[in-house]
């Protein structure tokens, strides 16, 4: 089991080194109008060639890399270029709200998904039907329009929930709980419409297997067989989804934040990206690779310990 | 080579004739038909732009500034600066074609090349390409675009051209797998016998396969591009004087206080796009690849058509089956009856061997007398009766006590038939505590001495090892001990020596004569194999067709068999010499093969 979860770990390094890496090598092609958008349209060639100079910008590519990444390991991501700001605090404080909307609804996500998809594909008839609608409805609505469509009516029309902003959680949960909630729902359609469609799949196969009629011969009742012998089998390809579900999110999530101006890793990002704020740029890729090393870790292992077979290679 | 050739060019013939039946399949499903037809009208109109507006995409007018619906000349009224939103939403439809034929192109071309590659060539390359597809798959695309505008410049076709390399990990899987099944298929071994080139096998063979599945998920690609670059087009990434439904769906948004209708009309136009690409690509997938299955329904019970009279059975008879009919429905509609009016006794302490060959209906009447037929089976008619109580009709609970304890079941392929994911030793506890309801303990101990007993070496280590540490003819022990474990009645045996070697068969055997005597079981041995039957068994009835053809003692059946089919199976056993060397027929096939 160590020996596994160092694997994967490498795995996940050798990720982080080169997604860093390409992002710095694809960087560094606009160095130049970076400088530009740093210093503004009067800026002649000299100052010009002064400002990346000063940056380090003209040395080797592999040269600046290894000194981002000697700095990085170390915790050290600099500064902003226009704020002057540390990178790393800034960072997480953006992502902590990301992931305050990300990781509600990937628990809601796997709640409602299994239950869909158990309950479907064991029951069939109406539930199932319902469940694949919720499915197709979550696939073929746009999260942008869900966004849009939920903000207008509980928020405009309505007046139940805020239509914009954000509330910390240690400033007043009740607020934060309201300031996430269409958030929340938005993320949780497109991911429920992915995951119960997966679940469902795996469990009617499972089902379908010679082992659950073996065990049904034994005496076993039909609830264990699902639950304990069905599902557990079907949970591990559906927890790759998961994970997958996960990076997606984080993708969803920059725009969602945009349309809730909720103050996130996305804002920041696209900020940062339009200004060419290198440092802040390479700080949101290494923390974004990061996490989804982590998240992919912790998928890794949850499957070594739902699957005995995948322990071993 | 003449033979493969044939089949060749059979293969060929039947591919080229299937494709207008597709066609034709594909524009008789209303639900392709209204998809399709929606998309062509909204990119016609798209495609007539400049004859169906009379101002530039952004054209600022001041005098209508979030002019109303229906103002002359702007027919969906204006937006906040003064620009036509008619206008600009047949160059949004332009703009997300675009996209959508750059994303789903890009994605295409990569991933249906490296799948090719990939499922093609060696093990190396392919771990190379699996590699660097589960690099790209593990990013967040739209981060990734984001931090890149300061290299794209936010230009939505550049955006577009990197969000389709983002794409290609699900197609180069789809195509990989595609062709890796293709690639050892018989023709494409003819055409290499014959002497085709590698790059002519790939275009010629594998591309006709791997087409249907590309179809459909371009439909996908399509979908998601269009709803991908609406996304940062809303955001402001890239150029303000690219129209677009995302720009125009900000513009609606900011607006919202003011005039609510404004981002209607491009979130509708929107909506309507992505849902046709993503319905149509639906429709597709049952047209092209047929329907997927259905859920069973697990518990309920089996079905019957008819309540079964009350025949006499008298007191010795443990198992009485009369008049058995099983069902199954046909795709085309109505039932096709595998199992035809059977009728069986065991009576108690006899070992009955039923006989026939794959498909005769001997597993679905061994399924049926513990009721566990597939969901969609169904009793025409009949009676099962055990210890005189009848079985047809019983709920799943009214069945559940009588499984284990009191009917017992050994399946046909050891390895399928244990759970992979729960050690050995837990799967039978679990059985035999639900059987017999005693405590964690007793059972762990029966369990233990059980496994001793069908002649596990080291007890011990195989309860704790999981199916996939231990041998086929060791699991079919464990199996074995799992079905006798609660002190069955009637032995169901199905097969329990096809899969295995022919060393450990007679072994096998050898251990259920002795098991059946120490513990008084009844036997009911399903096989297809004379050898085995003559070994074991006290009776015998011979099945073809879903019909016992003969029945009679052992001896009867052996030294004067009545029926054609019987002396035919009896020859066979001179032929060959007890071993199958046919692999195993699973349940799906040996009924899909009636």
């Amino acid at each position: 089991m160590l020996g596994y979860i160092v694997r994967r770990l490498g795995a996940g390094i050798v990720l982080a080194l080169l997604v860093t890496f390409i992002t710095f090598a694809l960087l560094s092609t606009s160095f130049h109008d970076v400088a530009l958008t740093i210093l503004g349209p009067g800026a002649t060639p000299k100052i010009t060639a002064d400002l990346i100079a000063a940056r380090g910008w003209d040395r080797p590519l592999i040269v600046q890399y290894g000194d981002w990444l000697f700095h990085a390991v170390r915790g050290d991501f600099g500064e902003s270029v226009y704020t002057s700001l540390p990178v790393a605090p800034s960072v997480m404080q953006r992502l902590a709200v990301t992931l305050s909307i990300i990781v509600p609804a990937l628990l809601l996500t796997v709640v409602i998904s299994t239950f869909l998809g158990v309950w479907s594909a064991s029951r069939g008839g109406v539930i199932d039907r319902i469940s694949q609608g919720i499915s197709l409805i979550g696939y073929v609505v746009p999260g942008l329009l869900l966004a849009i469509g939920l903000v207008v009516l509980l928020a405009v029309q309505l007046k139940w929930l805020p239509a914009t902003g954000y509330t910390p959680f240690a400033e007043n949960p009740g607020a934060w709980l309201r300031s996430i909630t269409i958030p929340v729902i938005v993320l949780t359609v497109g991911g429920v419409a992915n995951l119960a469609a997966q679940v469902r799949g795996r469990m009617i196969d499972e089902l379908r297997r010679d082992y659950v009629r073996t065990l049904r011969t034994r005496g076993i009742p039909t609830s264990t067989i699902v639950i304990r012998h069905a599902l557990r089998n079907a949970a591990g390809p559906a927890l790759t989804v998961l994970s997958l579900e996960f990076i997606q999110m984080l993708g969803g999530a920059l725009i969602i934040e945009n349309v809730f101006a909720l103050p996130g890793y996305g804002s920041f990002a696209f900020n940062a990206s339009l200004q060419g704020d290198i440092p802040v740029i390479m700080g949101i890729a290494a923390f974004g690779v990061l996490l989804v090393t982590v998240v992919n870790l912790l998928t890794d292992l949850a499957n070594g310990w739902l699957n005995p077979k995948a322990r071993v290679h | 080579m003449t033979t493969p050739s044939t089949e060749l060019l059979v293969t060929m013939a039947a591919r080229a004739t299937a494709r207008p039946a597709t066609w034709r399949r594909i524009l008789r499903d209303p639900q392709a038909i209204v998809t399709l037809a929606l998309l062509a009208v909204i990119f016609a109109l798209g495609l007539l732009t400049p004859l169906l507006t009379s101002h530039g995409p952004n054209a600022a007018d001041l005098s209508v500034v979030n002019a109303p619906l229906g103002t002359p000349g702007y027919l969906l009224g204006a937006d906040e600066t003064g620009r036509d939103i008619w206008t600009r939403m047949l160059h949004s439809i332009n703009t997300a074609a675009i996209s959508a034929i750059i994303g789903a192109g890009v994605a295409l071309v990569v991933g249906i090349t490296a799948g090719l590659i990939g499922g093609y060539f060696g093990t190396v390359t392919r771990a190379t390409t699996e590699w660097l597809f589960n690099l790209i798959m593990t990013f967040p695309g739209i981060l990734l675009l984001i931090i890149l505008m300061p290299v794209t410049g936010g230009d939505y076709r550049f955006t577009m051209l990197v969000f389709g390399v983002l794409l290609s990990p699900g197609i180069y899987r789809i195509v990989r797998n595609l062709v890796l099944g293709v690639k050892n298929e018989l023709y494409v071994d003819a055409a290499r016998v014959s002497g085709l080139g590698n790059l002519r096998i790939l275009s010629r063979h594998v591309l006709v396969v791997i087409r249907g599945p590309i179809i459909i998920a371009g439909a996908f690609l399509a979908g998601s591009a269009i709803a991908v670059q609406s996304g940062l087009a809303f955001l402001g990434v890239g150029s303000t004087q690219i129209p677009s439904f995302g720009s125009m769906i900000s513009s609606g948004f900011r607006n919202l206080y003011v005039v609510p209708t404004q981002f209607l009309w491009p979130s509708l136009m929107l909506g309507v796009i992505t849902a046709s690409l993503v319905l149509l690509g639906n429709a597709l997938r049952d047209i092209l690849e047929g329907s997927r299955p259905k859920p069973a329904k697990v518990g309920n019970g089996q079905r019957a058509l008819a309540a079964p009279g009350a025949p006499a059975s008298d007191a010795d008879t443990l198992l009485q089956i009369t008049d058995l009919a099983i069902a199954y429905p046909r795709p085309a509609g109505g039932l096709i009856e595998v199992v035809r009016g059977v009728n069986l006794s065991i009576g108690k302490g006899e070992v009955l061997g039923l006989v026939g060959e794959s498909g005769s209906g001997k597993s679905q009447t061994a399924f049926a007398s513990l009721g566990v037929l597939p969901d969609e089976a169904v009793i025409a008619r009949g009676s099962i009766r055990f210890e005189g109580r009848e079985l047809v009709g019983l709920t799943d609970a009214q069945m559940r006590p009588l499984r284990g304890a009191g009917i017992a079941y050994i399946p046909q392929e050891p390895m399928s038939n244990l759970d992979p994911s729960y050690r050995v030793g837990a799967q039978l506890v679990t059985g035999v505590r639900s059987a017999l309801s005693i405590g964690h303990a007793e059972a762990r101990r029966r369990v233990l001495a059980l496994l001793k007993r069908v002649g596990i070496a080291d007890p011990q280590r195989t309860f704790d090892s999981y199916p996939h540490q231990i041998s086929g003819g060791m699991a079919q022990r464990v199996l074995i001990a799992g079905a006798v474990a609660s002190r069955p009645k009637l032995l169901i045996a199905d097969e329990p020596t096809t899969a295995l070697d022919v060393t450990v068969q007679a072994e096998i055997l050898d251990l259920l004569r002795d098991l059946q005597r120490e513990l008084d079981m009844s036997v009911l041995l399903v096989t297809h194999n004379f050898g085995v039957v003559a070994d074991l068994c006290d009776r015998i009835a011979v099945m073809q067709h879903g019909v016992i053809v003969e029945s009679g003692t052992a001896e009867q059946v052996f030294a004067d068999p009545q029926h054609e089919y019987t002396r035919m199976l009896l020859d066979s056993i001179l032929d060959e010499s007890s071993l199958r060397t046919d692999p195993p027929v699973s349940i799906g096939a040996e009924r899909s093969a009636r």
